[in-house]
């Protein structure tokens, strides 16, 4: 299947809602039927569109709209390494935040110069451009090292234990104060590529239709970019061979080893696959604040763990969604709360935004699990698949497949999402939906 | 040595205060296979509750409000997983009771503020000087405290009825529940104990040498994690070794916190993690835990 190279052209064909005829023929033979292809071809143009209004954005909107996407774009890119690791694979990790943290500073360290007046840190001052890439593998490293635990436990006992890592890190982060700066944090370079800084000089005063790119205009389409190749490289893996396996390890590893995979090298394998999306969105984080010990700890990993939930685990765009709620949602509060005249100053003992955004997440967290396991993410699918029909195919495939099966494991199947399809039978056990083909 | 013996007898003390949080874990994981990492919000609804009526009611009658309100969040807990109990899996539930903590904690946080609260417990500040080793009154309580409700639940666990049906519900549910054994009510019961037993602990937790009751007192709370994983999720025996020997390793590395200096000040916070991980490498179902087999 050639979507990957299709995306322009499945824009252009928006409007045209009824294939080829010839199409068809090819279609039958290759296995997914007509509507399928309509639904995957909606699917592109939206995220062609989406791509396309985003790239647009810092035309419009500049100043702390444009630093809260920035946020979110680092907090989807964390977000998928995540939902690579728990929802694909079934391990729950709380350890999402030590990994942020060792590409974070691996970056300051590595890029940085050296300097602090109360308490000195050092710096390599190493180009920006090695400095990203070895943060990156420096927390995959990580990754590997915490590996053959990872890989040994089972079920539960790997989220308690990967508590474990947050906590030793952020010690370490605040001791080992020549790299990290202490408690305080330390500055790291700005981004440069081919002697364009991705700061607000070098070139300065630079215009782009009449509109100021500084910072975070230039860091928006760096971000952009790596969002997209960070959840394209993402959603191929999941429709890959080794993809299928790190779902089959979620779905049963008994069945999984019998059918000749590896399971602990799998799930080490997820592990350092997801600890270096981790190390990716600590970089990105790195340009955009300046980091300190403190925001490295078990919050942040829950808010990535409420992330994936939110958009559904295992879903790549719900991680993107989901990341984008549980980030811009504080700090949009924050930003209007003039607006929404309820909440409170922080400190006056009322009801103030942080709180506020906790409870909202927190409550979508639950709401999401026991209502709509699969998130968000789901509900954008089922929507996509009622408008190009292909929903109402699928649903005449599950009645004639297992005609017993639907209503009764199924009260709402009228409405089902497509991915029913494949998961009616044991739809019950799974937490996230597995349909790669619909995503 | 007469900082080795303080030192040890903080450590069995606190100890006893992580074991009966842990024990809380441990019967929850048995009657449901739900890790509730709300324990720590249940712990900090509990303290909260007693430390807003001590003042007009005295410490017990705030203590026993307090142990009520603990107890109705654990079974409200229960009772929004139940929706899913049978369908999710062990991680999803697991997930469900993160998203219950932050907004429990998210609440207690903003209500309590930045000041630490007294819970007036009657231990005071008054400590006990044996031979020139001084320990807090309220460390010793910890322990005797702890002693009785574990014995306590032990023998509940081995003769009564509800015991009997835990334990056989944790064996095998479905042969448990073709006997007749209400699986509801076991894990409703479960949740009520865990609530009970949290709240013991959050007034020895935040007692005397401790600066008291404020948002930190989740982040003492999640020690027990250690403590109940070290000892094997599902052993409740494991739970009360793993408490002791995670306070013992605490206390005695804060102890002698200027011999571990090349570690970082303040070592001892963290040596509970630490512990956890050496001995997952080598026994990944903890020391005392069911190994999981697979048969194939």
């Amino acid at each position: 299947m050639s979507e990957t190279t299709a995306e322009g052209r499945a824009a252009s064909s928006v409007g045209t809602s009824t294939a080829e005829p010839d199409n068809r023929a090819r279609a039958v033979g290759a296995a997914p039927p007509d509507p399928q292809r309509r639904s995957r071809r909606l699917q592109w143009s939206l995220a062609g569109v989406a791509i396309l209004l985003l790239a647009l954005f810092p035309i419009y909107q500049g100043g702390s709209l444009l630093y809260i996407g920035l946020t979110c774009m680092a907090a989807a890119v964390g977000a998928i390494g995540l939902t690579l690791l728990t929802g694909v694979t079934g391990q729950l990790s709380l350890a999402h935040a030590f990994f942020l943290a060792v590409g974070t500073y691996s970056y300051a360290f590595l890029s940085g110069e050296p300097g602090g007046q109360a308490v000195k840190y050092g710096g390599l001052g190493l180009h920006p451009v090695l400095a990203a890439i070895c943060g990156v593998l420096l927390a995959g490293f990580a990754g590997l090292l915490f590996s053959p635990i990872a890989s040994r436990l089972r079920g539960i006992y790997l989220g308690v234990a990967s508590l474990s890592l947050v906590l030793i890190g952020q010690h370490v982060l605040f001791n080992w104060q020549a790299v990290t700066g202490g408690f305080n944090g330390r500055p790291a370079a700005p981004f440069r590529l081919f002697g364009f800084e991705f700061s607000n000089d070098s070139p300065e005063n630079l215009f782009v239709l009449d509109v100021p790119f500084g910072r975070n205009e230039r860091l928006w389409y760096l971000f952009l970019v790596l969002l997209v190749l960070a959840a394209l490289f993402a959603r191929n893996l999941l429709r890959s061979r080794p993809g299928r396996a790190l779902q089959m390890v979620r779905d049963r590893e008994v069945a999984a080893s019998v059918m000749g995979v590896g399971v602990a090298r799998y799930k080490a394998y997820a592990f350092v696959l997801s600890s270096l999306y981790a190390g990716l969105a600590g970089v990105m984080l790195a340009l955009i604040l300046r980091p300190t010990p403190d925001s490295f700890g078990l919050v942040l990993s829950i808010s990535y763990l409420a992330m994936i939930v939110i958009g559904g685990l295992g879903s790549v765009v719900g991680a993107i969604v989901g990341a984008t709620f549980v980030t811009a949602l504080p700090a949009l509060f924050q930003q209007y709360s003039d607006v929404f005249s309820f909440l409170a100053q922080p400190g006056t003992g009322g009801l103030d935004a942080a709180t506020f955004a906790k409870f909202l997440y927190g409550g979508a967290v639950v709401f999401v699990l026991l209502v709509e396991p699969g998130g968000l993410g789901a509900v954008g699918r089922r929507f996509i698949g009622t408008i190009s029909g292909a929903s109402r195919l699928t649903k005449r495939t599950v009645k004639s497949a297992n005609p017993q099966d639907s209503p009764t494991s199924n009260p709402a199947a009228p409405q089902d999402d497509s991915g029913s399809r494949r998961e009616a039978p044991d739809r019950a056990r799974s937490q996230s939906n597995r349909d790669e083909e619909h995503r | 040595m007469k900082l080795f013996l303080e030192l040890v007898i903080n450590g069995l003390s606190v100890g006893a205060v992580y074991a009966l949080i842990a024990l809380g874990f441990v019967i929850i994981f048995k009657a449901t296979e739900v890790v509730n990492f709300a324990q720590g919000s249940l712990l900090f609804l509990g303290g909260f509750t007693i430390s807003e009526f001590s003042d007009d009611f005295g410490f017990f009658p705030a203590l026993l409000l307090g142990i009520t309100v603990a107890a109705f969040g654990a079974l409200l807990i229960e009772r929004i997983l139940a929706i899913r109990a049978t369908q999710a899996s062990v991680n999803t539930l697991a997930i469900v009771t993160i998203g219950v903590d932050i907004i429990i904690a998210a609440e207690l946080v903003r209500r309590v503020g930045v000041d630490a609260r007294t819970l007036r417990d009657p231990f005071g500040a008054s400590t006990l000087n044996v031979a020139g080793v001084e320990v807090a009154w309220s460390r010793v309580a910890a322990i005797i405290v702890a002693a009785v409700l574990v014995s306590a639940f032990f023998l509940a666990f081995k003769y009564t009825k509800w015991g009997i049906a835990m334990r056989a519900s944790a064996e095998d549910p479905e042969a448990a529940a073709l006997m007749g054994i209400r699986r509801a009510r076991v894990s409703a019961i479960a949740w009520v104990l865990a609530g009970l037993l949290a709240t013991v602990a959050v007034v020895f937790l935040v007692a005397f040498p401790t600066p008291g009751l404020d948002g930190s007192v989740t982040r003492l709370a999640l020690k027990a994690f250690p403590a109940a994983i070290l000892g094997g999720l599902d052993s409740t025996g494991g739970a009360i070794i793993g408490g002791l020997l995670v306070g013992m390793a605490e206390q005695l590395a804060l102890g002698y916190d200027n011999y571990l200096s090349f570690l970082g000040g303040s070592f001892g916070e963290i040596m509970p993690y630490v512990i956890m991980i050496i001995v997952l490498l080598v026994r990944p179902s903890g020391l005392f835990g069911t190994k999981d087999l697979a048969r194939v």
